[in-house]
């Protein structure tokens, strides 16, 4: 039961095959039983999923026919949850229970899901391995020596060792996708605006982007139905239609557009991922799609100028943690500022520390213009690339990640390695373009992704490009060995 | 022009700073501990000043683009802030938020005293 997709446990439902009740207790029961292996869940939220399931299922007996309607579904860490702590990976809001619940949480709960609980992630969703989270690291489920990714690795390594049928994600630089990569899943970060950042604990205003980790293109079309919606509450969420993203999945793909930016094929990429990638590639030739050489000519400065970006905004967001109105508070503090400086300096990881600094350094005096205007500026000609790109093709392709999962350890003394790792993912970020990371192969028993970056709002368009995949090849449905 | 000439000064200022600053010293990272109200030990500050010397050396790549005339991005789709009706939307809801607050008094959040 626990390979199925949403698509086919929400028929065995409506069906009645099974009741929600049934399919709440069967995974509980699977993540008491397993995830000591694998660390993915911070919170479990037991008695609140029986309850939400025995409510569906008599939504379910009085017709509601909901495709999400009684599926237990698991939250990233970073989502404020009513009632239940939300720590964002970290010991700053290890006792922090909201009082609300972010839009997309509501979203869910109308949709009839049940919430299994909260996801392991890298401490305030910064990080690629989930080392950084104050929870302890996530295994990944495919070689339990490697990292599962990050931020969003307890999210991958979740579905991945099928403890919940779909979970949540953020992606700022990467978080979902190269996740969703290294733990051969279907990783889908929206456009920015299209989801609601409101009860979402920002790192990256601009960037943070909520989607989802799923085993298929189809699930993600369920999953994004119900989460993507207009928000009043969300400054910079953008009022526009939300289709039906199933609609297009079986749409033929015979003359669809490809551009394959070379910048994506240099040096850094491992060759047999780069094969498994090229071999992909022939796969939508196959289908008809017409491949076509492009360039991105900017993608190298991706990496640095989100390295200020994404800090300088840190640096804002997260000086809300004061130690006075909620979170971690330091022991006897002798004046308020010591209160401010303890309890931050106590609270927050090595990773993010860093982040605050460097953000605070980049917006401090003589050093602005430099900094942050530059890497601004150098992101409206990041995003110019990708317009000028879509004038030609329908979609990009290339790889998600350098390589497939790494060995813990290997990266986490050393930030500017760890930060390359999302070299790929980063840009689209700065456009606020959508993309998803699919499987596409293996690699010394290990998954690989391919990513597929759209035009704004062209989600059905990437769904159906990887649904249509999906239908003509295996590998989203290889499982992760030993989760039995 | 006077305060077109002062501007592009300012630049050339800040960027000859950037370029003889470029390596943060342990006293530039106790400043911004304190303008971030970060406590950052003794016995890291020497690592946390290599690992932002790193980051900034790979964010210094920045410095070789030319961005004459490129309107800095602050938003993907360059949206702006959209202005809601000045009316009372949200109830009061002080007694729940501060629950979860570290340390209240009649309504109060508690700190530190301040003032002598």
């Amino acid at each position: 039961m626990h390979a199925k997709t949403i698509a086919e446990l929400s028929h065995d439902l409506q069906s009645k095959k099974v009741s929600s009740l049934e399919l709440t207790q069967y995974f509980l029961d699977r993540i008491n039983r397993l995830d000591s292996r694998y660390n993915s869940f911070i919170t479990v939220t037991e008695d609140q999923a029986l309850a939400q399931a025995k409510l569906a299922d008599a939504q379910i007996q009085q017709g509601n026919s909901s495709p999400l309607c009684g599926i237990p579904i698991a939250h990233k860490d970073i989502f404020c949850t009513d009632g239940v702590r939300t720590s964002c990976g970290s010991k700053m809001l290890d006792n922090f229970i909201p009082p609300y619940n972010a839009t997309i949480v509501d979203n869910y709960l109308q949709a009839g899901t049940v919430t299994l609980g909260k996801l392991n992630m890298d401490e305030f969703a910064m990080g690629s391995s989930n080392e950084t989270s104050f929870y302890g690291a996530v295994k990944n489920p495919w070689d339990i020596n490697c990292v599962p990714g990050g931020s969003s690795g307890g999210s991958a390594a979740a579905v991945a060792a099928h403890l919940t049928p779909a979970a949540t994600a953020t992606d700022t630089g990467g978080s979902i996708r190269q996740p969703a990569s290294l733990c051969g899943l279907t990783g889908l970060k929206p456009t920015y605006g299209r989801v609601s950042r409101w009860g979402m604990i920002a790192f990256a205003s601009s960037l943070d982007q909520a989607g989802t980790i799923t085993k298929t293109a189809e699930d993600s079309a369920i999953m994004l139905n119900a989460m993507a919606s207009f928000d009043s509450k969300d400054s910079t969420s953008i009022d526009q239609a939300v289709p039906d993203y199933r609609a297009d999945l079986n749409n033929s793909l015979a003359g669809m557009k490809i551009g394959i930016p070379k910048e994506y094929f240099s040096e850094g990429l491992n060759p047999e991922t780069e094969a498994r990638v090229e071999s992909a590639i022939k796969e939508y030739e196959k289908m008809g799609c017409v491949i076509k050489e492009i360039s991105l000519p900017h993608t190298h400065l991706a990496v640095p100028a989100y390295y200020v970006i994404a800090p300088a905004e840190c640096s804002a967001n997260l000086s809300r943690f004061d130690g006075v109105r909620y979170g971690y508070r330091c022991s006897d503090p002798k004046d308020l500022d010591d209160l401010y400086r303890r309890s931050r300096g106590e609270a927050f990881g090595e990773e993010v520390k860093r982040r605050i600094l460097i953000g605070a350094y980049a917006l401090s005096a003589g050093y602005y213009d430099a900094y942050y205007r530059k890497a601004q500026q150098v992101r409206r000609l990041i995003k110019q690339d990708f317009v000028t790109a879509f004038n030609d093709v329908d979609v990009i392709m290339g790889p998600t990640a350098t390589s497939p999962a790494f060995e813990f350890g290997s990266k986490s003394n050393d930030p500017v390695a760890m930060y390359l790792e999302d070299i790929y993912t980063i840009a689209t970020n700065l456009a606020g373009l959508p993309a998803l990371s699919i499987p596409c192969g293996m690699v010394n028993n290990k998954p690989v992704g391919l990513q597929i970056i759209g035009n704004f709002f062209a989600e059905s368009k990437l769904l159906n490009a990887a649904h249509q995949f999906q239908q003509a090849t295996d590998h989203h449905s290889m499982a992760a060995p030993d989760i039995d | 022009m006077v305060d077109f000439i002062r501007t592009r000064d300012q630049q050339a200022f800040s960027l000859a700073r950037f370029a003889m600053e470029n390596n943060v010293d342990r006293t530039e990272i106790k400043k911004l501990s304190t303008l971030a109200r970060i406590e950052i030990s003794d016995a890291t500050i020497d690592e946390v000043t290599n690992s932002i010397t790193d980051i900034l050396s790979l964010v210094d790549q920045l410095q070789a683009v030319d961005t004459t005339g490129v309107e800095p991005m602050a938003h993907p789709l360059d949206a702006v802030q959209r202005l809601r009706t000045d009316i009372v939307s949200e109830s009061n809801q002080r007694e729940s938020f501060q629950t979860i607050a570290p340390m209240t008094e009649d309504g109060l959040y508690l700190v530190p005293k301040v003032i002598d």
